[in-house]
């Protein structure tokens, strides 16, 4: 039989032996996934895709009045948004250190932080759509928002906590008031940080799909009216994807390659610039 | 000496403003979390008069008579959610384990960061890939397999023995699980990383090998934020939509076998609730709804309780 040192050394190279397998295993879905997205969606991707607006099944089309409207909700979402992030986040990491309102904020944040975004659909729903009585992009826009928040709120206070007391100590020995010291020092100084979290907040919701269903829903047709019901991609290949129509489902390849590789390059963009200036200091 | 008075009461002004500025943008999320839950409330009050907690237990759905019950979606998040996190855990703890003490220094960030590209990609991609590549594949290649070899054992033969489709509750839990992985395997590494380089020498200098440090050290010392991240890893499993609702077959039927499509609350929504005609019906989705978010409520808690706890520990321990 094995002696007790080869049988540790067994053990070792088993349970390393897996350990390596793991990674390859999570590897292999990442690789699998994105050469699925590049096979089907190469073909697709015709300069229509930029010019047509969504088709009718059974004739060619594009994507543009999607493409639109994705980029304009997620903007309307991430501008109303991101002040509010960075508000909540400067008190948490600034004015946060005594009373019961930082604690409870930064729990229920991290919670909303990976709450489901369709629940957040459903809230716009209710208080919204419900009342304006038809669906809309300013619902849209506004789901968008309330996923924006927690994670704006998440890395704007961990960056202000990475600012070195000194320098708002310096600037205070200097006579500025506290506002002027987190507008202009601290804030500043946690610049790149917080824009890597706005980055990595548009990255996430240009592709969620989930909050849109109730809210933005979808439109046939060029909207450039925020207050009417508005064509976005998610849900665009949501619909196409599930279609029995080739030409549908070809154009929803061509949109989940789009956004696909939308987001990827602003996660990798995002970590990059953040990489960038947290080596210069 | 008057001038400069003024100046110095306007700045405490300004400084107050700013205070309070945002603060009342720091009580707007509690504010945020407290009406996401009164509209849910109001907006499911019919079915909860209609139906009482009997909602919870009927595996009725038949929006033509107007009788609804929770059972089956509930049971189809839970399951696809355990699943899930079977598969997703041992992969995770091994890709964290690469991670932290395998993996080449140069490596080390490329692959950290490929693992969490893979949480970037949208759900909805997984939806795609999953419906169109993977379940057809699953379907033709290895249900076939699990049916003669899993559906024939006693005891558990039931639960893999059906129609080999492709879509169905177990290919669903599988791409939940490639979804959850990064998530669980990134707070994995985190938390094997503020194990203090001291405890992991000192018991390599004993003559320990890497497993054994790894399960003996570093496992006991990072337990509950293992724990919590796992957590985490639920809470994501629990409310993921639009993965869920291409692959899983969106049927109300209560059955045993993995293999048969079944439904899950946040799919149920995403299909049902747009076509929803009536105020039941409506709002007995949104009584889901707020189920759905009771119980991820209930679970991301936890997994920030015993994370926090970790945390704490380390700020004793400098």
């Amino acid at each position: 039989m094995f002696d007790l040192y080869t049988k540790r050394r067994l053990t070792n190279t088993i349970g390393l032996g897996i350990s390596v397998a793991a990674m390859a295993f999570g590897l292999f879905w990442l690789c699998w996934i994105l050469w699925t997205l590049l096979d089907h969606g190469l073909p697709a991707m015709t300069p229509v895709v930029f010019a047509k607006m969504t088709p009718p099944p059974g004739s060619a089309g594009g994507l543009v009045n999607a493409i639109y409207g994705s980029i304009a909700m997620t903007i309307g979402g991430t501008l109303i948004g991101t002040p509010i992030g960075i508000m909540a986040g400067t008190y948490l990491a600034e004015f946060g250190h005594r009373g019961w309102l930082a604690p409870l904020t930064r729990f229920i944040n991290d919670i909303l932080l990976s709450a489901p975004s369709i629940v957040i659909g459903l809230f716009i729903y209710e208080v919204y759509v419900v009342h304006i009585k038809h669906f809309s992009g300013w619902a849209g826009t506004l789901a968008l928002a309330i996923i924006v928040i927690p994670i704006v709120i998440r890395t704007t206070e961990n960056m202000l906590r990475l600012v070195p007391s000194t320098l708002r100590e310096a600037a205070a020995a200097l006579g500025a008031p506290q506002w002027k010291i987190i507008n202009f020092v601290t804030l500043r100084a946690a610049r790149a940080g917080i824009i890597t979290g706005v980055m990595l907040a548009i990255a996430r919701i240009s592709g969620e799909t989930a909050p849109l269903l109730f809210t933005a829903l979808n439109n046939q047709f060029w909207n450039e009216n925020m207050s009417q019901p508005m064509a976005n991609l998610p849900v665009v290949i949501f619909q196409f994807a599930m279609s029995p129509y080739e030409d549908w489902q070809k154009l929803a390849w061509a949109g989940a390659l789009l956004i696909t590789v939308s987001v990827l390059a602003l996660n990798i963009l995002a970590r990059m610039l953040f990489r960038q200036s947290s080596s210069t200091h | 000496m008057f001038l400069h008075e003024a100046r110095l009461k306007r700045q405490i002004l300004l400084d107050a403003l700013f205070r309070n500025m945002t603060r009342v943008a720091a009580l707007g999320v509690l504010l945020l979390l407290g009406s996401i839950l009164f509209s849910l409330v109001m907006g499911s009050m019919p079915a909860i008069h209609a139906f009482g907690f009997g909602f919870l237990k009927s595996p009725d759905w038949d929006p033509v008579n107007d009788k609804f019950g929770a059972l089956i979606p509930i049971i189809g998040t839970l399951v696809t959610s355990g699943i899930a996190l079977l598969i997703a855990i041992p992969v995770s703890f091994g890709i964290a384990l690469f991670l932290t003490e395998l993996s080449p220094r140069a490596l080390r960030r490329p692959l950290g960061i490929a693992i969490e590209l893979l949480a970037g990609i949208p759900s909805i991609i997984y939806g795609m890939w999953g419906l169109f590549v993977f379940a057809p594949l699953f379907g033709d290649r290895i249900e076939p397999w699990i049916n003669d070899h899993l559906g024939t054992l006693p005891y558990v033969g039931p639960f893999f023995s059906g129609p080999p489709m492709g879509i169905g509750m177990l290919t669903a839990s599988i791409i939940l699980a490639i979804m959850v992985i990064p998530f669980i395997s990134s707070v994995m590494r985190d938390v094997f990383e503020v194990v203090p380089p001291m405890l992991k020498e000192s018991a390599y200098g004993l003559g320990s090998t890497t497993w054994e440090v790894v399960m003996k050290v570093v496992l006991p010392y990072t337990k509950v934020g293992v724990a919590g991240g796992i957590m985490l890893g639920l809470g994501r499993a629990l409310g993921e939509t639009m993965a869920v609702t291409f692959v899983i077959g969106n049927a109300h039927e209560l059955s045993k076998s993995l293999l048969n499509p079944g439904n899950s609350i946040s799919s149920a929504l995403a299909n049902e609730f747009t076509e929803a005609v009536g105020e039941l019906y409506t709002s007995s989705l949104i009584e889901l709804g707020l189920i759905l978010f009771f119980i991820t409520f209930v679970v991301l808690s936890i997994a920030r309780f015993m994370l926090y706890r970790l945390g704490r520990r380390e700020g004793k321990a400098s």
